[in-house]
């Protein structure tokens, strides 16, 4: 619905009658953004710059794990708050009465941002904190190169639906790091991954999530174990 | 459970408005017709920006989606887009792509379109390690 003029019985997807010819099937992101930049000179091409890339890493873990501190500690915006607005059946589902018994619920998503270079930004996506919009987690999941299972040592059951999620429910590379709260250790390092039950392969670190170069470090670790799972 | 309503609404006949007297109060999803859905995989991080601005083409744009078309000018992230102007990203998202499928707009490429090749992976660990302490 783009046009103010648009006929509003439109079909809904697919058929654009405002556009020329039959619907492109655009199948990526680059396809569209070849479309586009054949048409003009490079010069003019683009006012806000050459096109450029973007990467994601899920940043999860309990709540009071210290998510939103790491996401501000690195991020160069003010972390912002995306919502999606749900629309869920209350738990007393009655087959004759559930068009009354939905409610709309609003989730929000803190997410920040590291411009690497002009053309290069990551973005840094902490997961929304109720656990059961499992769906939203998958949607954050999507395209990220890895996520970081931020944990609390003195606090690890807080961090278990998480690392389930990660272990069981999803293919996206992951790393675990304790967060040094208060710039201590408080657990032993092979004490925290016998309890939590992590498998040998999954890297564990330590790291201070107010610290920015700590939480840099904890980024590139993650990256480094995302590189060795894809070895070419 | 909003997917399967919403493919439920996208097959079902469009719902009932009128074009010239939309309510204020209008629902998110009437804005796209009911569709969560476009013909570009928009992800979270994926960037939109306005490869050359048409003052005319923002004039006959809906309201929301000109507030998009004049935002995307400064090259901004769907999730950007969506907490910076108060959007659902569902809504974002079915307006963005028709943004793009009119040329209005140009999406970026993300690390994933490359499938995480290791050359991007490297330039990011790069990048990594040259920020400030």
């Amino acid at each position: 619905m783009v046009c103010a003029s648009s006929p509003p019985d439109r079909p809904p997807a697919g058929g654009r009658s405002g556009t020329t010819g039959p619907p492109t099937p655009a199948t990526t992101p680059t396809a569209a953004a070849a479309e586009a930049s054949t048409t003009e000179p490079p010069a003019l091409e683009n006012e806000s710059g050459p096109p450029a890339i973007s990467a994601k890493i899920v940043i999860a873990g309990g709540f009071g794990a210290g998510k939103t501190t790491l996401v501000r500690s690195v991020s160069q915006i003010p972390p912002l708050s995306t919502e999606a607005w749900l629309t869920e059946a209350s738990e007393d589902l009655d087959d004759l009465s559930w068009s009354e018994t939905k409610s709309t619920t609003t989730v929000t998503m803190d997410f920040g941002r590291i411009s690497l270079y002009p053309d290069l930004i990551l973005y840094l996506f902490g997961t929304p904190g109720q656990p059961r919009f499992w769906f939203l987690w998958d949607d954050l999941s999507r395209g990220a190169l890895g996520a970081i299972v931020l944990v609390d040592s003195r606090r690890l059951d807080e961090s278990f639906t998480a690392l389930n999620y990660f272990e069981n429910d999803s293919e996206l590379p992951f790393i675990v790091a304790i967060n040094r709260f208060d710039g201590k250790l408080w657990h032993e390092v092979a004490d925290v991954r016998e309890a939590l039950g992590l498998r040998a392969e999954v890297p564990l670190v330590t790291c201070d999530a107010r610290d920015s170069g700590s939480t840099a470090q904890v980024l590139r670790d993650l990256v480094i174990h995302t590189m060795s799972l894809t070895t070419e | 459970m909003t997917t399967s309503s919403a493919d439920g609404a996208r097959n079902a006949p469009e719902p009932e408005k009128k074009q010239g007297s939309r309510s204020r109060r209008i629902r998110p999803y009437a804005l796209t017709g009911g569709r969560t859905r476009t013909q570009h995989p928009l992800l979270m991080e994926t960037m939109v920006s306005v490869p050359q601005y048409d003052p005319a083409l923002s004039e006959s744009l809906m309201p929301e989606s000109r507030v998009l078309y004049e935002r995307a000018r400064g090259r901004l992230s769907i999730a950007e887009l969506s907490a910076l102007l108060s959007i659902p990203l569902g809504v974002v998202r079915v307006l963005v792509g028709d943004l793009a499928a009119q040329g209005a707009v140009l999406l970026h490429p993300t690390a994933d379109t490359f499938d995480h090749d290791h050359s991007v992976l490297e330039r990011i660990l790069s990048g990594l390690r040259e920020l400030p302490a």
